[in-house]
């Protein structure tokens, strides 16, 4: 079969003719995989909700709200985790733009106190090897049973009592940012609603 | 401030080159002179900036509001590659000067990373349309600086003697992996 | 040319990172690790397989001057597939949270539409020949390229990390962070070639 000219009719069909195929194809697969999508993305929050709050029995993730910010710059998620009714512990997605890579995200649980349950990040950009130590469990062990509102987090260099990982002194003090931020907006929050 | 931030950011902190490994084929191919890595940045530059900002258009204001963001790499790299050759078309016509600095590395751009790059990563990081537009000038300074220093260096390669098994592409990828600590340097800055 | 030899010649003496220096941008951001290595070169020789089969089936019926966008769109259409495909069952994330394989590829996976091994294959092989060859031929040089990428991979990740494919084999004191950081893609990637040209010449 000879090749087909490149006559304007042509070129105009051949064009249309594969881009009607490749939304078709694409359509499909969309619809295919969009539930999967979304399972994945509710299971990834699911599974750190999971991490931080200790037994629950509701569904934290259907009865999520947003509180604002401590300074008004964005927005976290608080996850409420109720045993037989009773909060045992929320769980505040939180996040701050400090990190050395820019923006960390974090999922604190707090139990009704305020005091530090459990600490999980969702996402993170930092150097690896120095800067990624902050998703070490050793690293968050520092943190559990602290209660902010006590004693503001902050490295030993800034005059707090956490010590920081070594060589990476501005990923551990994000880090201590995100939780302080999920502790205070979670408190104004909750005073604002009694 | 923010501005600021994020100029400084794309030009050293994460250049695009040297620590998001975009466009690395150019860079390797036309950095032998000075002249040509220049006229390779000036393309770039131009290209980037436009096509940044129609891809930032065509996504919120096309495929957000049917709800198809999955369409966004076909449509974006049908936009790209149409706008270079609009470009090319338009540089012909009313700037010969122009065209003739630019125009042979013209074609080269539609399979550069880089701009594709750069068009999604500012959907990542949801910025609006004047943060886009300083991120993409300022990342493809970025692009540019680090493409002229190495072309400074390995013109001076010519001169030296190197390995027989070095020669060529091991000698700048390793070259490049130097620079690229040179450039961790910055790390911390913003 | 007999299949078995199309198929190989990709895997070998054609080497796409290797030989011909094709595709650095994902072979050095996304050889941290092994694993991420691997995952992207399966990616990579997913698309590249079903584009070199598709643009042969095709080839023959698009006219030259549209030639280049209609096997872009192929190409881009083929990789939203796999991007889809990805973020629905490679996306749970490890057990100690750590980011799934899709969110670590991340935007690697859209750039594989300007990945220039995909578009050289179509242009110098899938458009000129049979379906069932240029298929082979896809797959070779997907799995050159993931062989490629495997191995740089695990170099970076063992002098890195001390493990290869998560595997520990060396004691955290003698981790060389360097290498999986930025400068150490170059570094790493400029040697392999480097002793790939030194085995040639023997």
């Amino acid at each position: 079969m000879a090749k087909k000219e490149s006559t304007l009719w042509n070129l105009l069909s051949t064009l249309v003719m594969i881009t009607f195929f490749s939304s078709a194809l694409l359509g499909g697969t969309y619809l295919l995989t969009k539930d999967p999508i979304a399972e994945a993305a509710a299971e990834k929050k699911n599974f750190a909700i999971k991490k931080v709050l200790p037994g629950f029995d509701n569904h934290p993730g259907q009865e999520s709200y947003t509180i604002q910010s401590i300074d008004q710059t964005g927005e976290l998620i608080g996850y409420p985790g109720l045993s037989e009714g009773k909060l045992v512990g929320t769980a505040v997605e939180t996040y701050t733009m400090k990190g050395f890579g820019g923006l960390i995200r974090l999922m604190v649980g707090l139990d009704p106190e305020g005091k530090i349950l459990s600490i999980s990040v969702l996402e993170q950009k930092e150097t690896p090897g120095l800067g990624t130590h902050i998703t070490d469990k050793e690293f968050q062990d520092l943190f559990i049973g602290k209660n902010p509102g006590e004693m503001p987090l902050k490295v030993r260099k800034d005059g707090g009592d956490i010590d920081a990982i070594t060589a990476a002194t501005i990923s551990s003090r994000a880090f201590c940012d995100a939780v302080q931020r999920a502790y205070d907006s979670w408190k104004n929050h909750t005073k604002k609603n009694d | 401030m923010e501005y600021i931030m994020i100029i400084i950011t794309a030009i050293f902190v994460n250049n695009i080159l040297l620590s998001q490994f975009l466009g690395i084929c150019p860079f390797i191919g036309v950095s032998n002179k000075i002249s040509t890595s220049l006229g390779m940045s000036g393309a770039i530059m131009f290209v980037m900036t436009i096509a940044t900002i129609s891809t930032w258009l065509i996504y919120n204001y096309l495929l957000v509001p049917f709800g198809i963001e999955f369409m966004q790499t076909i449509s974006f790299i049908l936009v790209i590659a149409a706008l270079v050759q609009m470009v090319e078309i338009i540089l012909k016509k009313t700037s010969p000067a122009l065209y003739q600095a630019l125009g042979v590395y013209l074609p080269l751009i539609t399979t550069n990373c880089a701009i594709l790059g750069v068009a999604l990563l500012v959907i990542q990081k949801d910025y609006d349309l004047i943060r886009s537009v300083v991120f993409s000038v300022s990342t493809s300074a970025g692009y540019a600086l680090a493409l002229i220093i190495f072309a400074g260096i390995r013109e001076q390669f010519e001169l030296a003697e190197i390995p027989q098994g070095l020669k060529g592409v091991p000698i700048a990828l390793i070259t490049a992996g130097i620079l690229a600590m040179a450039f961790m340097g910055f790390a911390g800055l913003a | 040319m007999s299949l078995m030899k199309i198929f190989t010649n990709g895997f070998i003496k054609e080497n796409p990172l290797f030989v011909l220096v094709l595709g650095t941008c994902p072979s050095l951001a996304t050889t941290t690790s092994a694993t991420n290595g691997l995952g992207m070169g399966l990616a990579t020789t997913f698309v590249l397989g079903l584009s070199n089969l598709a643009i042969a089936l095709t080839a023959r019926h698009i006219p030259d001057k549209v030639r280049i966008p209609a096997f872009i769109v192929i190409i881009a259409t083929l990789v939203t597939i796999v991007d889809l495909l990805m973020s629905a069952w490679v996306n749970s994330p490890g057990p100690n949270g750590e980011p799934s394989l899709y969110d670590q590829l991340g935007i690697f996976i859209p750039l594989i539409v300007v990945n220039c091994i995909v578009l050289g294959r179509a242009e110098a092989f899938a458009s000129k020949n049979k379906p069932i060859a240029s298929l082979l031929d896809g797959l070779g040089s997907g799995l050159g390229f993931t062989f490629a990428l495997s191995l740089v991979g695990s170099i970076r990740e063992l002098l890195g990390s001390g493990s290869v494919f998560g595997l520990n084999l060396l004691p955290a004191q003698s981790n060389i962070l360097i290498f999986i950081l930025a400068p150490g893609g170059f570094i790493v990637l400029g040697y392999v070639i480097a002793l790939v040209n030194r085995l040639k010449r023997t």
